[in-house]
C-alpha cells in the first residue's frame, strides 16, 4: 500500500509545556488513524499540522507526491478537513454552504447530488432554511454533509472530532460512512474520544499517558 | 477558477444582502461627520469651497476603515476562513474576490452618496465628476490595502481599533492623492496628474495587497 | 563562495552563536559609541563656529541630523529582519526585528522633538506641514502601529509574523508617502521650503556632524546587540544553555 505520509520527530510545546516530543508516524493508503488523547493532549494542533495549519509543530513531515504540494500541505482538492469550527455560514442555508464548500475544492458536483448528500445526514426538509435557525447539532450534520458526496479526487478526510453534538444514530451512520469509505480505498485521520471498531482502524496515543 | 470566482462574489454578496444593516453604519456616519464640518469650523461657503474636497475624503476614508474589521471576521468565527486557505485554488483569488466585494458594498456606495454631501458644502458643479472618479479609485485601494490591516487583526477579540491604527498611516497617500486631485479641479489647476497618480497606487496595492493579507490571514489563522 | 556564505548565515542565525558572539562586540561598540558621540556633541556644542544665519540655534542638528537618520534606517533594518524572518524561518531575525520596534520609536520622536525646538527659533513656529516633519511624524506613526501589533497578540510568534508583514506593508510605502508629502506640502506652502534648503555646510561643522551620525549607528549597533541577548535569554528559557546562562548571571 502507498504511504501517504511519513512524520518523524514531531515536537510540540506550548505555552511552556511539552505536548509530544519524539512523535513519529506514518500514515498508509486506505487506512483509519484515529489519533486518541486527554483533552489538551495536543490532538487537534497535530491535526492541523498534518495539512500545514500550524506552525507551533516542529519536525519532519513529507506527503507522498499525490497529496503532496511542495511538501508543505496537501493539495486542496485531495482532502476534506473538517475542524472544530465547522465552516458553517450562519447567515446561508445548508444547500448554499455546501455549494460554497464544494465550490471551493472545483469539484463539479450536480445540484441533485446536493440535495441528496442533505438528505443523507437527515437534513431534508432544511436545505432552505437559514442555518441560524438549526439546532447545534444539526449545524454539525451541515457539515458533515460534504462526506457524502462521494467525489472521485477526495481520498483523504481529516476529521476533527466528527462525532462531537450527534445523536446515537447519526453516530453510528457517520462509523459505517467512515469505514466504507476506508474500505474503497480512503484515507482517514480523526481524533475522537469515541471508540471504532474496524479492521483498518489504527490508533495512535499521544499525551500525558506517553 | 472562474466557477469559483462566480461562488465566491454570489456568496459575498448574498451575505452582505443579509447583513445590509451593518452596511449602513458606514453610510450613516459618512453622512453625519460630514454634516458635523459646517457646524463646528465654518457655514461661510467660500471657505468651504475651498475645504470641500479634504472633508469628504477624510471622511470617506474614516468611514471605510469602520467597515474594515467586519471583512474577515465572520468567516474567521465559523471556521469558513481556514476552509478558504486550504482550497484547491490559490487562496488570493478568493482574497481578491472578497476585497471587490466589500469595495462593491461600501466604497461604491460611499461614492453614490457623495453628490448629496458635496452640495452641503458648497463644491463646484465642475469637480462633482472628478470627485466621483477619485472616490471610486481611492476607496478601491482603501479596500485593498485595509484587507491586509483586516487580515492582521482578524484573530484579536477587539481588533477593530488597532486595525485603525496600523492602516491610517499606509493610506496617508491615498488620501493626499485624492484630496490634492479635488482640490486641483477646484481651484482650476491641472488635476489628471493627481488622479494618475492615485490609479498608480491603486495598482500597486492591488498588484501586493492580496499576497500580503494571505500571508497575514495565515498568521491569523494558523496556531 | 556560496557556501561558506551559507554556512556563515546558518551559524548566526542560531541564537546560542549570536548571544556568545555579540558579548564582545556589544562591549567594544558601545564604548565606541559613547567615546564618538560624546566627542563629537562637545565639539559640535562647543568648538564648532557660530552659524551666520542662525546664530547658536543650528548646534541642535548634531543630534537632530542623527536620529532622523537612524529612524529611517532602523525601519529598513526591521522590515529586512522581518523578511529574513518570513522567508528562512529564522527566529532570531524576529527577536533582532522586535527589539528594534523601540529603538525606531524613540528616535523618530527624538527627530521630531528637536526639529520642533530647532523650528522656534528658525521659523517662529513648533510646527511646521513642513514635508520632512510630515514624513517623520507617519514614520513615527508607523512605529507606533509596530509596537501596538506586537503588544495586541498573545503569543509572541504570532506577534512577529504580524509584524513583519505589517513591517514590509510599511517599508513598500515609506517611498510614497514620501512622494506625496512632498506633493501635499509643495502645493499648499511652497514658502516653508526655502527654510529647508541648506547652504553648504562648511567643513568645521560638517566633521562633527558626521562623527555624531557615526557615533548614534554604534550605539545603535551596540543597543540592538544588548537587546537581542536579553530577548534571547528571554524567548529561549526553556533551552538549557540559556537556564546555565542565567544561574551564572544570578550567582555573579
Amino acid at each position: 500500500m502507498t504511504k501517504l505520509a511519513v512524520a518523524n520527530n514531531l515536537f510540540c510545546e506550548r505555552d511552556d509545556r511539552i505536548l509530544f516530543k519524539d512523535l513519529s508516524l506514518n500514515i498508509t493508503q486506505g487506512e483509519i488513524v484515529h489519533i486518541k488523547g486527554p483533552n489538551g493532549a495536543g490532538k487537534t494542533t497535530l491535526l492541523r499540522r498534518l495539512i500545514g495549519l500550524s506552525w507551533v509543530v516542529e519536525g519532519d513531515l513529507s506527503w507522498h507526491e499525490s497529496v503532496s504540494e511542495s511538501g508543505i500541505r496537501p493539495d486542496g482538492h485531495r482532502f476534506w478537513y473538517l475542524a472544530h469550527r465547522p465552516a458553517v455560514t450562519l447567515m446561508q442555508t445548508p444547500l448554499e454552504n455546501l455549494a460554497f464548500a464544494v465550490a471551493m475544492h472545483q469539484a463539479d458536483v450536480s445540484e441533485p447530488s446536493l440535495w441528496a448528500a442533505l438528505a443523507d445526514v437527515g437534513l431534508k426538509g432544511f436545505e432552505d432554511v437559514p442555518a441560524h435557525s438549526l439546532s447545534a447539532g444539526q449545524q454539525r450534520r451541515v457539515a458533515l454533509a460534504r462526506l457524502y458526496l462521494n467525489l472521485p479526487q477526495i481520498k483523504l478526510w481529516v476529521l476533527d472530532e466528527p462525532f462531537t453534538a450527534l445523536d446515537v444514530q447519526a453516530v453510528s451512520q457517520l462509523e459505517t460512512t467512515i469505514e466504507s469509505f476506508a474500505e474503497q480505498g480512503g484515507t482517514v485521520i480523526m481524533t475522537s474520544h469515541h471508540g471504532l471498531h474496524h479492521t483498518s482502524v489504527r490508533e495512535l496515543h499521544i499525551g500525558a499517558a506517553a | 477558477m472562474i466557477k469559483l470566482v462566480q461562488h465566491t462574489l454570489q456568496r459575498e454578496l448574498t451575505l452582505a444582502y443579509r447583513r445590509r444593516a451593518d452596511l449602513l453604519n458606514p453610510l450613516f456616519f459618512f453622512v453625519l461627520v460630514v454634516s458635523l464640518f459646517p457646524m463646528g469650523i465654518t457655514t461661510d461657503l467660500d471657505k468651504l469651497t475651498e475645504m470641500s474636497g479634504g472633508v469628504l475624503w477624510v471622511c470617506a476614508l474614516l468611514a471605510s476603515l469602520l467597515s474594515l474589521d467586519l471583512m474577515f471576521r465572520n468567516d474567521f468565527e465559523d471556521g469558513s476562513l481556514e476552509q478558504m486557505l486550504l482550497s484547491s485554488a490559490p487562496p488570493q483569488v478568493i482574497v481578491l474576490c472578497k476585497i471587490f466585494c466589500h469595495w462593491l458594498v461600501t466604497g461604491v456606495p460611499l461614492t453614490l452618496l457623495s453628490p448629496l454631501l458635496s452640495i452641503m458644502l458648497a463644491l463646484p458643479g465642475h469637480a462633482l465628476p472628478v470627485l466621483m472618479a477619485s472616490l471610486l479609485l481611492g476607496t478601491f485601494s482603501l479596500s485593498l490595502i485595509g484587507s491586509i490591516g483586516a487580515a492582521l487583526t482578524v484573530g484579536l477579540r477587539k481588533g477593530g481599533l488597532l486595525l485603525t491604527i496600523l492602516i491610517m498611516p499606509v493610506l496617508v497617500p491615498v488620501l493626499i492623492f485624492g484630496t490634492s486631485t479635488v482640490q486641483a479641479i477646484v481651484l482650476g489647476l491641472a488635476w489628471p496628474g493627481y488622479l494618475a497618480f492615485l490609479g498608480a497606487f491603486t495598482a500597486g496595492a492591488f498588484a501586493l495587497a492580496p499576497w500580503l493579507t494571505v500571508a497575514a490571514l495565515k498568521v491569523s489563522v494558523c496556531d | 563562495m556560496w557556501q561558506l556564505f551559507v554556512r556563515w548565515f546558518h551559524k548566526w542565525s542560531s541564537p546560542k552563536w549570536f548571544y556568545e558572539m555579540s558579548k564582545p562586540w556589544s562591549f567594544w561598540l558601545g564604548w565606541a559609541a559613547l567615546l564618538i558621540t560624546t566627542t563629537a556633541i562637545i565639539w559640535g556644542l562647543g568648538f564648532a563656529p557660530v552659524e551666520r544665519l542662525q546664530g547658536n540655534s543650528y548646534r541642535i542638528i548634531f543630534i537632530h541630523v542623527p536620529s532622523a537618520f537612524l529612524s529611517e534606517a532602523i525601519y529598513v533594518t526591521i522590515a529586512i529582519a522581518g523578511a529574513i524572518g518570513l522567508i528562512w524561518r529564522i527566529k532570531l531575525a524576529y527577536y533582532v526585528a522586535k527589539i528594534c520596534v523601540p529603538l525606531g520609536m524613540s528616535m523618530a520622536f527624538l527627530a521630531l522633538a528637536t526639529g520642533a525646538i530647532w523650528g522656534k527659533p528658525t521659523w517662529g513656529h513648533w510646527w511646521v506641514w513642513d514635508m520632512r516633519i510630515t514624513s517623520m511624524l507617519i514614520l513615527l506613526l508607523l512605529y507606533i502601529g509596530l509596537w501596538a501589533l506586537h503588544n495586541a497578540m498573545e503569543r509572541p510568534e504570532s506577534g512577529d509574523r504580524a509584524a513583519a508583514i505589517l513591517a514590509l506593508v510599511g517599508v513598500v510605502n515609506i517611498p510614497v508617502i514620501k512622494f506625496s508629502v512632498n506633493l501635499v506640502t509643495t502645493l499648499h506652502q511652497p514658502a516653508t521650503l526655502k527654510f529647508t534648503e541648506k547652504a553648504p555646510m562648511h567643513i568645521s561643522m560638517l566633521i562633527p556632524l558626521l562623527l555624531s551620525i557615526l557615533g548614534f549607528y554604534l550605539a545603535f549597533l551596540a543597543l540592538m546587540l544588548v537587546r537581542s541577548r536579553i530577548e534571547i535569554l528571554r524567548r529561549e528559557r526553556k533551552a538549557k544553555w540559556v537556564q546555565q546562562e542565567i544561574e551564572q548571571l544570578g550567582n555573579r
